[in-house]
């Protein structure tokens, strides 16, 4: 009994020093302005901008669904207005950050971890270290803060879009007037529809590139191990998304 | 002073090192001879402390590696060059920031690092190759950016890992020639190595003979040149 209370006091010490030590050499990292702070755009770049299509691709089609789905629930029940209040609110809140976060899981994460992978297993991640470069500043850092910063740039876009697009769905294809359409948009807005739903994509911006940077970093036994970690990244942060989403309501709702 | 104290190394159930010991003396080279799959590379990653060992100790310089501070390790890192067996280049930066890499993570003043870059590449005679990648290049090239990577740090100790392996003899000698001239010229200790016996009686001021996780005989060139010992006359001779 002592014994087995033991071993458990044991592992839980271990994993405190553990997370103790990461959460040390994170804010490390952190601290390294100078090493990742050059990299800071490029990554923005890479990781936000040239994500701007697919997430602009993916919004255009949910505002068009969410209109017709719309009328289709609300027609002889609701006033035909509430089709603008449906949108907007469930494209800022939900879907506009989930799915972009969706498909960005499978662009970001899947790219983060293919890299730093490729990296880990060339041994370029080796070479870093003995040049006395801190391989988290250098390498996971910029990533993480360029995709907790862009993602709810590129989240915003998708927002606009989406609303944008369900209003030219329900003013062409179904009898509802412009003024209508924002008639329901505006009476059930909130700021915090907005705030909610960026705060939401920032968190899976810093989930998905974290989970992609360290299963990235952890890649053993060459391109068939890339290809697993790849896997693995995407998974792990449509995963996260989901998880995060239902805290955030829970929390902030 | 590079010193290996009865280094054990297990990866699963494989034992990879097992009671390793091995002084490497400054001012020399050491040549690292052995099987493939006997652990040379695992022992190089142990000095750099990439790897860490699961019993006995290495020693750079009278200073544990394992017990380091994170600021000795980086110090101790920026007085080692390691060339990777298969070099390890950054892919996504070009053969000038491959080598500027590591020195402005030193802070370094910029006229300081463009000089040093310019002379490393000049001393693999890669002078004109700075603004390529390394994806454009052949393997001695980029073996070639990798010595110049490892020497533009003005490192006390460079850790060339099968610098020739794979390569034509002509190549090879005049790599063989670089690491002579490293030692001779920039008073540069080396450890190689290889399964090149040409290349290691070109370089060597030392051999050491890895077998089974341990050094199975250590000597200078001449000793091993004469050995009767059965092991090392089969490896030398190149016998099945
Ligand atoms: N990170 C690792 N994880 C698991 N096993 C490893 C790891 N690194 C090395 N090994 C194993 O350790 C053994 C020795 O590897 P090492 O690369 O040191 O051989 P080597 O002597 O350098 O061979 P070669 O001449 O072919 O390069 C091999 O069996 C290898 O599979
Ligand atoms: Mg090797």
């Amino acid at each position: 009994m002592t014994d087995h209370l033991n071993r458990i006091g044991v592992a839980q010490l271990g994993f405190i020093r553990r997370t103790g030590r990461w959460a040390k050499d994170a804010a490390h990292a952190v601290s390294l302005v100078r090493t990742w702070g050059p990299l800071l755009a490029l990554q923005m770049r890479r990781l936000g901008v040239d994500s701007i299509p697919i997430a602009l691709f993916l919004a255009v089609f949910t505002g068009i669904v969410l209109a017709l789905l719309a009328s289709y629930i609300f027609t002889g029940a609701v006033p035909l207005y509430f089709v603008g209040a449906l949108v907007a609110k469930t494209v800022m809140m939900e879907l506009g950050p989930v799915l972009t976060g969706m498909a960005l899981a499978g662009r970001v994460g899947a790219n983060i971890a293919a890299e730093l992978g490729t990296m880990k297993v060339t041994e370029q991640v080796d070479a870093l270290e003995t040049l006395a470069v801190d391989v988290h500043a250098y390498l996971v850092v910029p990533r993480v803060f360029a995709a907790t910063l862009m993602f709810p740039v590129v989240t915003a876009m998708a927002v606009a879009v989406g609303v944008v697009s369900g209003w030219i769905t329900a003013t062409s294809l179904l009898d509802l007037s412009t003024p209508e359409f924002f008639k329901g948009v505006r009476q059930f807005y909130h700021f915090k529809d907005v705030w909610f739903g960026l705060l939401k994509s920032a968190s899976f911006g810093a989930a998905i590139s974290l989970m992609g940077a360290l299963t990235g970093l952890r890649t053993q036994g060459g391109a068939e191990g890339v290809g697993r970690s790849t896997t693995r990244a995407v998974v792990l942060g449509c995963e996260a998304i989901l998880v995060l989403d239902a805290f955030w309501a829970l929390v902030l709702l | 002073m590079i010193r290996f104290n009865s280094v054990r190394k297990t990866f699963g159930a494989k034992q990879v090192l097992d009671g390793f010991t091995l002084d490497i003396p400054d001012g020399q080279t050491t040549v690292l001879l052995g099987y493939s799959g006997t652990g040379k590379s695992v022992a190089l990653k142990h000095i750099v402390g990439l790897l860490e060992p699961d019993e006995g100790s290495v020693e750079v310089d009278g200073r544990i590696v394992h017990e380091m501070s994170r600021g000795e390790l980086t110090a101790m890192r920026a007085s080692i060059g390691y060339v990777f067996q298969f070099s390890a280049l950054f892919d996504s930066l070009s053969v000038a920031d491959n080598i500027s890499l590591g020195l402005r993570e030193q802070r370094l003043p910029e006229d300081q690092i463009v000089r040093r870059v310019a002379a490393s590449l000049e001393r693999v005679g890669l002078a004109d190759q700075g603004t390529r990648f390394p994806a454009e290049l052949s393997g001695g090239m980029r073996k070639r950016v990798g010595i110049a990577r490892a020497i533009a740090l003005e490192p006390r100790y460079i850790l060339y890992d099968e610098p020739t392996t794979g390569l034509d003899p002509v190549t090879s000698a005049v790599i063989d020639e670089l690491m002579v001239r490293n030692k001779r010229e920039l008073g540069v200790t080396g450890v190689v190595v290889t399964h090149d016996m040409r290349s290691a009686f070109a370089v060597a001021d030392r051999i050491a003979m890895l077998y089974q996780g341990r050094v199975h005989l250590v000597g200078t060139v001449d000793e091993i040149r004469r050995t009767e010992d059965p092991l090392v006359r089969q490896f030398i001779e190149g016998r099945p």
